[in-house]
Order: C-alpha cells, then structure tokens, then sequence
C-alpha cells in the first residue's frame, strides 16, 4: 500500500516538474509564442493519439475514423463556449462533447465492432466521414464555413492538465479489471470467451473510452485554434493520429508520447524547408518503418515501478 | 441426477455430420475420458459443448444453483458462466500478457473493481488488487508457478503453458473443466505428473473433468469412464477395463493383435 502511494507520488512530481520546466521556459523566453504554438498542437495530438492507442494497440480493433469523434468535441466545445464563453462553459462544452461523442461511438461500435481487420477500418471510416458530412450541412455548425470567433478559452496550460489526466485514465484503466479483460480480447477473442469473458461488451466499452476521449482533444482544438471547419476532420486528420500511434509502437503509450513529440518538432524544423517539408516528412516516415517496423518504442512502457525495483535488484547484487 | 446432461447432439458440416446423434452425461465430481480415432470428432464434440460452434440438433444442459440451464446456443461466455471452463488442444494463451495476468482475466466475473475506482486508483482498488493478487498466488502454487508471476506467457516452456492454461479454466471457479488433449506433445515424465496434478485438481476442486486424450496410459489410470466416438458417433461407454475389452474399441482404435 505504502509503495503504490510512492510510486503515485514520483508520477505527480514528474507531472509537476515537466508543468514548473515549460513555465519557466516561457519566462525566460526560450519558448516563443511559436514554441508554445507547437507545444498545445503536440499535446493534443497526444490526447488524440493515446485515445486511439487504447482502440487499437490494448482492444486490438482497428479504427480509421478518430476524427469524427474529435469533430463532435471540437464542435460540442465551440457552440457551448460561443453561447457561454467562461471556463464554466468550456467545461460544459467538454462534457457535452464527450456525452455526444461516447453516445455516437455506442450507436456506431454496436453494429461495426462485430467485424473486424481491414472491414472494421472501412466501416469506422464510413462512420468519421457520415459525422463530417452532417456537420457540412447543418445550420447550426453554419456548414462548410465552419465556425469561427470561437472564445480562446484553452492555453497550454489547459492542454497541459488534460493530457495528464486522460492519460492517466488510460493507463489506469489498462491495468484494471476491464483493461485486462480487453487486452484479452485483443490476444486471443476464442480463449477470453472461454473464461467467461463478453468479448463484444469489452471491445465497445474500449471505442466508447477511446471516443470520450478523443472528444476532449477536438473540445482543445477548437478552443485554442478558435476557428473550425469540417474539413479539418476528414480523413487525412484521421491518418495523422494514427500515424502518431503506428510510429511510436502500437500498444505503447510511452511510445505515443515520444511519436508526438518527434512529429511535432520535427514539422517545427522543416517549417523552414518551404515546399519540401512534406517529401522530408515522408521520408522520415518512411525510414523509421523500415528500420523499427515495431514502431520507435515496440510495446514498451516506461514505468516508475520498474525503475525502482531494477535498482534494488542491482543493489542486492 | 447427471450434472450435465446431452441429448442427440448433432453437428453437420454441410453433408458431413461431425458429430451425430451424441446422448451422453456427466456426473457430479467424475473423471470421464473421451477418446476415439483422429477426425473422430472429439474436439468438434468440446466445442459444440462450450458453445464455439453451434450444434444443429440436440441439448445440452447444465445443473446448476439455479437449476436446469440448457446451454446449446448460448454465447461461449454465458457457458463458461454457467460454470463450464476448457483448454485448448492447440493452446490459447494470452501471450503478451503475463502469467498473473492470464489468470486474473479469467477471474473478471468475480472481480468487483469499479470503473471509477480503478481509473482514480481509489483505495478499494488497490484492497481488490491486493486480494485477487492473492488468490491468483494461491492458484499458481498448487502448479508450482507462483515464482513466474511476471514472466510472458509466450516466454514460459511449453509443458508449463501447458499447465497455465490449466489455471486459467480453473480460476473460474467452473463446475466442470473440459481438458483438450492435455499431455499432447509431453514426455512421460511430464504426462505422469500431469496425471498427479488432475487427480489432485479433481479431488481439491471437487469437479468434473472430461478429457480428451491419446494416451491410453493416462486414459486408463484416470478415467472412471471412458465414452469412444468414432465417425461422429458413439461407439461405447463404460469403465477402463469394459473399453478394453470392447471388440468394436478394439477395431476401431486400440488396435487388434492380429
């Protein structure tokens, strides 16, 4: 007991000293408003791409279609913030974001979790792309123009703290009882039915999650970037969360991590590179793929436990 | 009154009947064997029962405190619920999961841990943890295991996934435990321990096994029944030394001195 309380303390402080460490970057001026720019982008791609993580590395399903539900937090936030533009109404709009977006994703993984590999990819594909569609041509999202003067309620601050949180909530949540249960789904579905495990209840609880929380990284989106059209949801925003979590190592939030982090600075640098930042991107890509198909990280995770018991199994010899 | 009874079940693929009119019963705490040729359809028979395949014809139905259960066309999760856990003759382990973790999945149904609980790391979490770490302990070293806890299943020798896979079923607390040619691939060392630790399991566990297996040393020095299928169909029943000296067995599977 006294030593999850350590190990819960030591994560606390790294979360408090990486909050102290940009802050007084930022006084001293080492982050610019350009630096900090890339930062909120990088942490909300690690709210998105963990959330996808947990559907596709811990639930084994494959899902191409994240930013639908990102789109509804994003749309959720604006519209609840422009009528109430405090951060009582960021966080309401946070929540009916992640209500609508846990709701959607219920109505959407009751029929298509059923299938599975590359059927399952195209279906949640079709769904992202349906959620778009009808965010087109609605009145109240004001269609293809999208919304804009939306109030800039988050700043990386904001970012900051969410993405402690959810992913604290994943990680947690993979070592429990309902995240053991679905990575069983994902290691063998014939075996966990065996033990009594309901092997469809599990995957839908893992895509609802995973969409709640994908809903808090669109809810950001639109809160820091403060205008918001429907085709910043489209397929190709999808293809980037799951590049993140492909790069990084599928199954590895510590990988997510490092993939955001990598992605994020090395788009910052080829700013400068003009037209041939994109042939550069790819590149890089591709290199990683060939060299570490696994992804940087493989499925390793880092952990605070582990760190301390090597240590004394090093002491002891 | 039979544990879990079996009416005419029938399985046809296409216009192959694999398993054909199978009448059959189980009684409380009794080892029974199954054996018969290859492509006898025993296997088809375990799945027809744990429910991974449907049966076209027939019952199935299961004793439990809540009285008659039929199974047949119930989700393999509702049966192995019921009380009806298996292992697999090819083995199914979680591989990238650990040994603690392959019996604590199978103990999800007793698990009690709360959603928010778990995610906030609340203090009834870590009670529930401390508890089920326990009883997972305990588990493992009737197996002798319980030094492997954090070792991948996909790191552990074959003859110890083997035995896991043993743990796994019986961390369900199941009624009866359907074992799948479990000393496939074991030298005789190994099958003779094995042959120890399922009469210990029966006799700890007070439950029912019914096992499928090729070795007829095993077979006979366990079984208190033995049911031969051939061609999807029953063909005998009755104790080791009836089967011996059954001349259809004897055509059919044990082989003749000619």
């Amino acid at each position: 007991m006294k030593k999850n309380l350590k190990y819960n303390a030591i994560w606390l402080a790294i979360a408090v000293v990486g909050y102290v460490l940009i802050y007084a970057l930022e006084m001293v001026g080492v982050i610019d408003q350009f630096g900090e720019t890339t930062l909120v982008l990088i942490g909300i791609n690690i709210i998105l791409a963990t959330s996808l993580n947990l559907v596709i590395g811990f639930a084994g399903q494959f899902s191409l279609g994240h930013a639908g539900f990102m789109a509804l937090g994003a749309y959720s936030s604006a519209l609840v913030t422009q009528a109430i533009p405090t951060v009582g109404g960021f966080l309401i709009g946070l929540l009916v974001g992640i209500i609508v977006s846990g709701i959607v994703a219920l109505v959407v993984g009751i029929p298509t979790l059923r299938l599975n590999g590359d059927y399952l990819a195209i279906a949640t594909m079709g769904a992202a792309e349906i959620i778009r569609i009808i965010l087109n041509n609605l009145k109240i999202t004001n269609g293809p123009a999208g919304l804009y003067n939306i109030p800039m309620l988050a700043n990386w601050g904001t970012v900051y703290v969410l993405v402690v949180i959810t992913t604290l909530i994943i990680v947690n949540f993979v070592h429990s009882r309902n995240g053991r249960a679905v990575m069983s789904v994902r290691e063998d579905e014939i075996a966990a039915e065996s033990i009594g495990i309901n092997t469809t209840k599990y995957k839908i609880i893992a895509f609802v999650l995973g969409a709640a929380i994908a809903s808090i990284g669109g809810a950001l989106h639109a809160n820091y970037i403060q205008t918001i059209n429907p085709t910043d949801f489209g397929i190709m925003e999808s293809i980037n969360i799951l590049i993140i979590v492909v790069l990084g190592g599928i199954g590895s939030i510590t990988g997510t991590f490092v993939a955001a982090f990598v992605l994020g600075l090395l788009d910052m640098v080829l700013q400068n590179f003009g037209t041939l930042r994109m042939v550069l991107y790819s590149l890089a890509l591709i290199l990683i793929m060939v060299f570490k198909p696994s992804g940087l990280l493989g499925t390793w995770e880092f952990s605070v436990r582990r760190l301390f018991t090597h240590k004394k199994a090093k002491g002891d010899a | 009154m039979a544990l879990l009874d079996v009416k005419n079940l029938t399985k046809n693929f296409g216009g192959l009947a694999a398993v054909s009119d199978v009448t059959m019963h189980l009684d409380n705490n009794e080892l029974v064997a199954l054996i018969g040729p290859n492509g006898a359809g025993k296997t088809t028979l375990f799945n027809l029962l744990t429910g991974v395949i449907i049966p076209s014809e027939g019952t199935v139905s299961l004793q439990t405190d809540n009285g008659l259960q039929v199974l047949n066309k119930q989700k393999p999760y509702k049966i192995a619920a019921a009380g009806m856990a298996r292992t697999f003759q090819n083995i199914r382990l979680f591989k990238d999961l650990t040994v603690e973790e392959n019996v604590l999945i199978a103990m999800t149904d007793k698990n009690k841990e709360g959603f928010i609980e778990s995610v906030f790391r609340l203090p009834g979490f870590y009670k529930k943890e401390a508890a089920l770490h326990e009883q997972v302990v305990e588990l493992l070293s009737i197996f002798k295991m319980e030094n492997q806890l954090d070792t991948l299943a996909r790191n552990l020798p074959y003859g110890a996934q083997r035995r896991l896979e043993i743990v796994r079923a019986l961390a369900t607390k199941p009624k009866i435990l359907f074992l799948d040619e479990p000393a496939a691939g074991m030298n005789p060392e190994e099958t003779a321990d094995l042959t120890r630790l399922i009469q210990q399991i029966q006799s700890e566990f007070h439950i029912t096994v019914l096992l499928i297996e090729h070795d007829m040393s095993l077979v006979m020095n366990l079984a208190e029944r033995i049911y031969v299928l051939e061609y999807g169909k029953l063909i005998a029943e009755g104790t080791p030394k009836e089967i011996q000296g059954n001349q259809r067995v004897i055509n059919a599977y044990l082989g003749g001195g000619e």
